[in-house]
């Protein structure tokens, strides 16, 4: 590395060596950085490739196993977040730190100093959100508001702490496109008062677009510290991953004339006040097409995704079909045994058991539906360990699942690894139709692809795909017709090809078209409450 | 006019310890910290308090130490589930199970002796009011107490800002600590309040409600005290309905059994149960304030990632 006298006057916040170790894992490993005044800085990197626990660390909340880190050239040790805070250095969490049950002014006056009453606060933070361009109401629950709306929380209050160092954390995975612009807008404005952000991302456009520098990080280790602009996206993609990550390919399987997977005019209300309800939804996928769902986080598509397989009954049955049968009274395993897999969002604790073996997790999802091939003794239902075995092992080659030792515990597998392991258990079956929400999140790169040509080698075979992503490259490189989801509202699925970025983003935000203006579907949201 | 005081006097000293208890336990519950325990603590500063006050011929000393074995007993239960990260529920319940035993120990040589009540204070002026002076201003310590503590504990927890970090905490633990506040600290105070608050409702039941010393003489108020903050979703105004609602039943079942109308006496005997619960499931149908005030991470242990 660079020798280069540490502590110099331009840098705002330097570090030198920083390594962090949990356990076996070098979760950071002499990771430097040098953050100028003045300065959008982008940290790169995949998903664990160590950038939160480098933030964690910067902003006090992880203790380093070793390194040091300068502030304004003076070595400093930030032994806990209200520290760094004094520092002036502030923090927009990726997974919000709000409290749900509480308005907005007491989350942001929870982070103030001391003597600072509620009411000014509300006040200060009224003025400041004007300033910024981040409309806000101080009285507002933050449980009713969206994840957009809950970011401005989070500017607005480390704002309000006049910090001269914002570390933003995957701050767009949350935002329509409109809204990413807008915060881009902010972050220029914080540029120009001389204030520095350390921007965490994996999206290179967007780094290449704001960014003055960029580190990028992969597996723990340093491996790139460039001015973003003068390089490719292809270029810094392989900073990211190491090698080039192989592309999917789309031949294009003939679509058939057979509906597969339908749901008619289908609403369902909100199960609980953090819940959205689903209104009117119609989705009609037949074999061989593939349909993504795009839309912001929290605007119904678990709900969606819980009706359509199972884990909510809706009340009509004819409002969902699968494979031609009226399926909205049916469970999971009955809906399963028509033909359908499902893939729901969370690997831990929803798809699978944490704690339990992968054969073991296989025959949780698949004991009725495959009960004639691993389960015997009649009444008894005694699994049959060697065809679960097989049937794992076989999961395991197909999607190139890595992992130590013979059946681990699901816990041990990485993310890529066991989400290939859950998709590859569907898969295994040759489902008519799947329905998959968020296939690839906080999976790397190399995983992600590999999911994504299995669902498009499905489609290709002649099944009907259901793709429920908030990520907008995954949509696009998939899906063979696009519909998107917002305030559990699906607009009309329109050919891939037809659809533009921007105009997604416009049904992301609300604009169904001429006739729904966005004002008259939000007070409608409004009196739902 | 001499009856009717006289009956609601019965109505406040039976909802006294419950609105107590179940005020203490509110707080500790806010804070995202399940101590089934309550039961427990009633019973331990009962016993104390009965020893004390009549060992010293002072009801107040009884009070306050009665006050301060529950505290004690609380921190038992912080330390082993805040400090030692045990299963709040498996420790609660096992500090329940050690109090009564432990009180029963204590109070063997006190059984059927003597006590020492603590004699109302009447307010001047205040006292002398037609009704309402005999029935609110001319009380015992420990019901001003614990009006008081209804009213604190509004102000505490909506008004001041330790009460708002302390919602934060029970709401959402691993934010309150990312964002500098002392999880575990502000746990262990909440605990103690509520032992203090439970010891100081078993000390009412040895010192005013009947003032001497019988085994397991919280006859389940602890139990009772949980109950009333879930149905009353955590807030203390609902708490307070419902203590009095549970008293006031309690007591009017009695005169029912007393003039014996016919109904199964076991029917009465469960009617308080029933009435309470009843009323607060219908005031707590609104489901989104509900789960507003629901303390989000309650019973859930918090070890920070460092």
């Amino acid at each position: 590395m660079a020798h280069h006298e540490p502590g110099h006057s331009d840098c705002l916040l330097e570090v030198r060596g920083l390594t962090k170790v949990f356990g076996e894992l070098r979760a950071n490993d002499h990771i430097d950085l040098e953050i100028k005044s003045s300065e959008i800085h982008a940290l790169l990197g995949e998903n664990g490739a160590g950038k939160s626990t480098l933030v964690k660390m910067l902003f006090g909340s992880l203790e380093p196993t070793s390194g040091q880190i300068f502030w304004k050239g003076n070595p400093v040790t930030i032994g806990s977040p209200g520290q760094a805070r004094g520092f002036g250095i502030g923090m927009v969490f990726q997974h919000f730190s709000l409290f749900e049950a509480l308005t907005v002014a007491e989350n942001i006056a929870l982070s103030m100093d001391d003597d600072v009453s509620i009411e000014n606060i509300s006040e200060q933070a009224a003025v400041l959100s004007r300033e910024y361009g981040l409309p806000l109401d101080p009285n507002a629950h933050v449980a009713d508001l969206s994840v957009g709306e809950r970011q401005r929380i989070e500017i607005v209050r480390t704002l309000l702490q006049n910090p001269e160092l914002i570390i933003l954390d995957e701050p767009t995975s949350v935002l329509t496109p409109q809204e990413a612009d807008r915060l881009f807008e902010t972050l220029e404005k914080i540029r120009s008062e001389g204030r520095s952000v350390l921007y965490i991302s994996h999206r290179l456009e967007e780094v290449q677009r704001i960014c003055d520098r960029a580190t990028v990080l992969r597996h723990g280790k340093l491996t790139g510290d460039c001015d973003p602009r003068a390089e490719t996206p292809a270029s810094l993609a392989r900073m990211m991953v190491g090698s080039e990550v192989k592309s999917v390919s789309n031949t294009g399987g003939k679509v058939t004339d057979e509906v597969l997977i339908e749901a008619r005019g289908l609403s369902a209300p909100a199960r609980t006040p953090f819940a959205v309800a689903l209104k009117d939804i119609d989705l009609t996928v037949r074999g061989g097409e593939i349909i993504g769902i795009a839309g912001v986080a929290g605007n119904g598509q678990s709900e969606l995704f819980d009706v359509l397989s199972g884990e909510e009954l809706v009340d009509n049955p004819g409002d969902i079909n699968i494979c031609g049968k009226d399926a909205g009274r049916l469970g999971i395993s009955a809906r399963r045994l028509l033909g359908a897999g499902f893939v729901p969002e969370e690997r831990h604790g929803h798809a699978a058991v944490s704690s339990m073996t992968l054969s073991e997790n296989m025959v949780l999802a698949r004991h009725r539906s495959d009960a004639a091939e691993f389960l015997t003794g009649g009444p008894l239902k005694v699994i049959r360990h060697d065809v679960v075995r097989q049937a794992s092992e076989r999961i395991i080659k197909e999607m190139d699942v890595r992992m130590s030792g013979e059946d681990p515990d699901a816990s041990s597998l990485s993310g890529g690894n066991l989400q290939k392991f859950i998709v590859g258990r569907e898969l295994d079956r040759k489902p008519s139709v799947i329905v998959v929400n968020q296939p690839t999140w906080g999976v790397d790169a190399g995983a992600a692809s590999r999911i994504r040509q299995a669902l498009i080698d499905l489609a290709n075979a002649g099944s009907a795909v259901v793709v429920i992503s908030q990520d907008l490259d995954e949509i696009f490189e998939v899906a063979t017709s696009i519909a998107v989801i917002n305030e559990g509202r699906l607009s009309a699925a329109e050919p891939a090809e037809n659809m533009t970025l921007e105009r997604i983003g416009l049904l992301m935000g609300g604009i169904h078209g001429e006739d729904t203006p966005v004002e008259e579907t939000r007070m409608e949201a409004a009196h739902a409450h | 006019m001499e009856l009717i005081v006289a009956v609601l006097l019965t109505v406040t000293t039976a909802a006294t310890p419950l609105l107590l208890a179940a005020m203490g336990e509110l707080v500790v519950e806010r804070s995202g910290v399940l101590n089934l325990g309550v039961e427990g603590m009633i019973v331990v500063g009962a016993v104390v308090a009965f020893a004390t006050a009549q060992l010293s011929g002072n009801p107040y000393l009884g009070a306050l130490c009665g006050a301060l074995a529950g505290c004690a007993f609380s921190l038992l239960f912080g330390f082993l589930s805040l400090t030692l990260v045990t299963n709040q529920v498996a420790t609660g319940l096992a500090l329940t199970i050690l109090g009564l035993g432990l009180s029963g120990m204590i109070g063997e040589n006190f059984v059927g002796q003597p006590g020492v009540q603590l004699e109302p204070i009447a307010i001047p002026l205040l006292a002398s009011l037609p009704l309402v002076g005999p029935l609110i201003f001319n009380q015992d310590i420990i019901f001003y107490l614990s009006i008081l503590s209804v009213v604190g504990v509004s102000w505490f927890l909506f008004r001041t800002r330790i009460g708002l970090q302390l919602r934060a905490i029970g709401d959402s633990h691993g934010s309150a600590h990312a964002l500098g506040i002392s999880v575990i600290k502000t746990r262990y105070l909440a605990v103690m309040f509520g032992g203090v608050c439970a010891g100081l409702a078993g000390a009412q039941l040895s010192l005013v409600y009947t003032p001497q010393w019988v085994e397991n003489m919280s006859a389940g108020r602890g139990w009772i005290a949980l109950a009333l903050v879930v149905f009353a979703s955590w807030r203390p105004l609902r708490v307070l309905a419902g203590a009095y609602l549970f008293g006031a039943v309690t007591i009017g079942q009695l005169h029912a059994q007393a003039l014996g109308f016919g109904i199964p006496s076991q029917f009465l005997s469960a009617l308080p149960y029933l009435a309470t619960i009843l009323v607060l499931v219908l005031i707590s149908r609104n489901r989104r304030l509900t789960l507003m005030n629901t303390p989000a991470s309650l019973a859930q242990s918090f070890v920070p990632d460092r």
